[in-house]
């Protein structure tokens, strides 16, 4: 797994590109945490290169997704989800806690 | 039907997922059912890993898995603390944010994507737990 952050004018986007199981989402958790910890609460997940995704990367983005819409700060929403992985997030009830956009470009107009 | 023995540890994830995966592409299921049986198995091991084994530090996964006549059988065997996936309750998918219980996905998951999954605890303290799928 591979995470960059790219940091726009009213957003953060954050890439994962690979696999994010349970030995590498603690990674994911703590690039989300990280943003948090300075002060960025609007988030684009940008999954486009990513391959697979299991439910601890699933528990990692409902976290993040918590601590940012706290306060109505802000909030994580998804972009470019492969098939594969929205289906598995849609079975787990996942769709209705995030936005999410075909494009990443899309994802950060939306902040 | 194939067996391997993986040290019951998070890292050893990749291989567990290409074991299955590539079983079930042989025997000929599709992209999507293999996608789902890789995430089961994931599923299905990272929760002795975390829970079985929680107390132990050099715990041993045993992997079977195997299709015949259109049904992929995946056997996973710990011999760590048992636990019971029909046991846990199975979370709340329609509440809202704060309310979203952390827990119970995996073994949802399982259950949604395999037809079947059986536990069962045998007396020299081992757990197996198996989990079928027949092809489409």
């Amino acid at each position: 797994m591979d995470i960059t952050v790219q940091e726009f004018k009213h957003c953060d986007m954050i890439t994962v590109k690979g696999r994010v199981d349970s030995a590498t989402a603690p990674q994911l958790a703590q690039a989300l945490e990280s943003a948090n910890d300075g002060g960025k609460y609007k988030l684009v997940v940008n999954m486009s290169d990513l391959e697979y995704m299991s439910s601890a990367g699933f528990r990692a983005l409902l976290a993040a997704q918590r601590n940012c819409k706290r306060y109505n700060r802000g909030e994580v929403v998804l972009a470019s989800v492969p098939e594969r992985i929205r289906e598995a997030l849609e079975l787990a009830g996942f769709t209705e806690l995030f936005k999410t956009f075909d494009d990443p470009l899309q994802a950060v107009g939306h902040f | 039907m194939k067996t391997v023995q993986f040290a019951a540890k998070f890292e050893y994830l990749d291989e567990i997922r290409e074991f299955v995966g590539t079983i079930a592409r042989d025997g000929g299921f599709g992209d999507k059912d293999v996608y789902n049986i890789q995430l089961a198995t994931d599923e299905a091991a990272s929760n002795i890993i975390e829970h079985a084994y929680e107390k132990i530090a050099d715990g041993v996964l045993e992997l079977s898995c195997g299709v015949k006549n259109d049904l992929i059988t995946i056997i996973l065997i710990d011999h760590g603390g048992s636990f019971d996936p029909s046991e846990i309750p199975l979370p709340d998918l329609k509440a809202d944010l704060s309310d979203r219980k952390i827990g119970g996905l995996g073994i949802f998951l399982m259950r949604k994507l395999m037809d079947e999954v059986h536990y069962e605890v045998k007396p020299n303290n081992s757990n197996v737990l198996t989990m079928t799928k027949r092809k489409r």
